[in-house]
């Protein structure tokens, strides 16, 4: 196979990344920015941390990111429950009844527009109050349900995916030796699959600490998380703290992301030297 | 497995029953703002109410079919700039050499894990009329007056393709990773050119690909909010939007049921159409 790849496709390349990467430069240059007008630059005072200092100092942005994080962790731990369990289902048994219903119910939050899922929940949590009297009211509790609900459907693809391309060989020799089913889950199968449980819980964790429209439905008053204040800031404009957010973010995802796939691959040079 | 089954049940399935059920109450001022569709008349009669005025009322106001329609057309565009700008990198990535791949992978992927509020927020700070883009034109000298681009549809045509680009790169590089090189080899042998072999091979054999990136963002972008809202100034009619309003500014709870519904019905074929082409790419990769 040869790896030539055409001048026109490089460019391509080149402008897409460019369109990819501008914007989000941009916000992380502008975040040194001394000037309030964030666009236009203050050569004289800059750069300048006096924006981060701002931020750090934000209690109204300190609440809303404390409330995201609790979301975020206690969705993206029952997301991968649930979303374990649905692509393990999916991928091990190819004949069950609700099979197809389950696979619909699993394909379909992940192209659902937001405003449909965040607006069906809501009424869900009104009838539900009316009826049984639970919830009571709508905060935290109402937000991480409705966020595991769809973040739980990308851990299911994949988990699922992963479930896929792997040797069942391995779990029938452990059945052959004795091993009972709940035994090779979690001494064969768990940690076969933990790379793909763990980008898992990481995406839902993501989705959900970026979510604007299934939490603007589905809180209450004084529930308002990292996105909410977010929005409603932008709404009347720029604001250099928000460049701030945007550096911090993107600096702690790059992490992230590097981390995990250097782990990953550490992981699978070991598994093709075993 | 029963676990996550009744969780999408309960928290996915019956809140369209809900919804649907809404759709037909009537309007009160009460909390919650909606009157219940199943009433008892005297003693032992149950009478079922349905008012089908929210229906209607979205039929003969021409700004909800407006909507409706600008939605569509707005989707469908983004998702065609999406291909013409996407698909090229899905290929260059895809013919990479194998350690360049996963970097210019992990380049893409890193946007979509970032937030999309705030890179959709960035594009405020390159567009608006003293922003970085118009600074630098001017400065240039290729302009002497501000260009006004935020709060206009290019704006919200810019975001909705920036923000869904990643959807629809992975998917198809997914596709084309698994591509077989040498037909191309062999076609080009044959006296084809690489514009004809493009043609003829690649592109058929990446429909799959092609499908599911489209649909992973032509279905979200009808119903999409943010971007519309933050970007497209206030006339950028999105039946997202729309929705939004209805629920969260008039407070008309069965209004906004009923235009939910109907973007439910305007899109599940899609959705349906989504999920046989992922049957297909699942199955093919086995």
């Amino acid at each position: 196979m040869n790896y030539r790849s055409s001048f026109f496709i490089l460019t391509c390349i080149g402008f897409g990344f460019a369109f990819l990467y501008i914007p989000i430069l941009s916000m992380v240059v502008f975040s040194f920015n001394a000037s309030k007008l964030v666009t236009v630059w203050d050569g004289a005072h800059s750069p300048t941390l006096k924006w981060y200092y701002a931020l750090l100092n934000n209690e109204e942005i300190l609440d809303a990111a404390w409330i995201s994080l609790k979301v975020a962790v206690i969705n993206a731990s029952g997301a991968v429950i649930l979303g374990t369990l649905a692509g393990f289902g999916l991928a091990r048994f190819s004949q069950f009844r609700g099979r197809f219903t389950l696979n619909a119910m699993t394909t379909a939050p992940l192209v659902m527009p937001e405003v449909i899922t965040g607006l069906s929940l809501l009424l869900l949590f009104v009838a539900l109050e009316q009826l049984i009297g639970w919830p009571a009211g709508r905060g935290i509790t109402t937000m991480t349900i409705g966020h595991m609900t769809f973040s739980m459907a990308y851990v299911t693809v994949i988990v699922n995916s992963r479930l896929a391309s792997f040797d069942t060989a391995l779990e029938e020799a452990a059945m052959d030796l004795g091993a009972r089913p709940f035994k090779i889950f979690f001494v064969i199968t768990l940690p076969i699959i933990f790379p793909a449980i763990l980008s898992g819980w990481l995406l839902a964790f993501t989705l959900s600490w970026d979510d604007l429209v299934i939490s603007s439905f589905t809180s209450g008053p004084g529930s308002s998380t990292l996105p909410m204040v977010v929005f409603s800031k932008v709404r009347l404009g720029v604001s250099p703290e928000i460049n701030v957010l945007a550096t911090l973010t993107l600096t702690v995802v790059t992490a992230m992301i590097v981390g995990v796939s250097l782990w990953m691959a550490r992981r699978a040079r070991l598994d093709q030297g075993a | 497995m029963a676990l996550p089954y009744l969780w999408l049940l309960l928290f996915f399935v019956v809140p369209f029953v809900i919804v649907l059920k809404i759709s037909f109450s009537d309007i009160d001022l009460a909390i919650p703002p909606y009157k219940p569709l199943l009433e008892w008349v005297g003693k032992h009669s149950l009478a079922i109410k349905l008012n089908f005025d929210n229906y209607a009322f979205l039929f003969t106001d021409a700004l909800y079919l407006h909507a409706f329609a600008n939605s569509i057309k707005v989707a469908f565009l983004s998702t065609l700039m999406c291909l013409v700008i996407g698909y090229p990198m899905a290929y260059g990535i895809a013919r990479a050499k194998p350690a360049a791949r996963n970097v210019l992978l992990l380049l893409v992927i890193l946007p979509f894990w970032t937030s999309l509020l705030l890179r959709v927020y960035a594009w405020i700070g390159l567009l608006k009329a003293n922003g970085v883009i118009n600074n630098v034109l001017l400065s240039l000298g290729i302009i002497h007056e501000p260009l006004t681009m935020l709060y206009t549809p290019f704006a919200m045509y810019v975001g909705i393709v920036y923000s869904y680009l990643p959807f629809l790169i992975l998917p198809l590089y997914a596709n084309l990773e698994k591509m077989d090189w040498q037909l191309l080899e062999a076609a080009e042998d044959l006296g084809c050119r690489p514009w004809q072999a493009f043609y003829k091979i690649t592109l058929p054999l990446s429909r799959n690909g092609i499908l599911a990136g489209s649909m992973l963002v032509f279905i979200p972008a009808v119903g999409e909010f943010v971007i519309p809202a933050l970007l497209g100034g206030p006339n950028a009619l999105m039946i997202g939007r729309v929705l939004w309003d209805e629920f969260f500014s008039n407070r008309a709870w069965p209004v906004a049921g009923a235009v939910a519904i109907l973007l439910l019905i305007l899109l599940v074929p899609f959705m349906m159409w989504y999920q046989s082409v992922q049957a297909r790419e699942t199955a093919g990769a086995r």
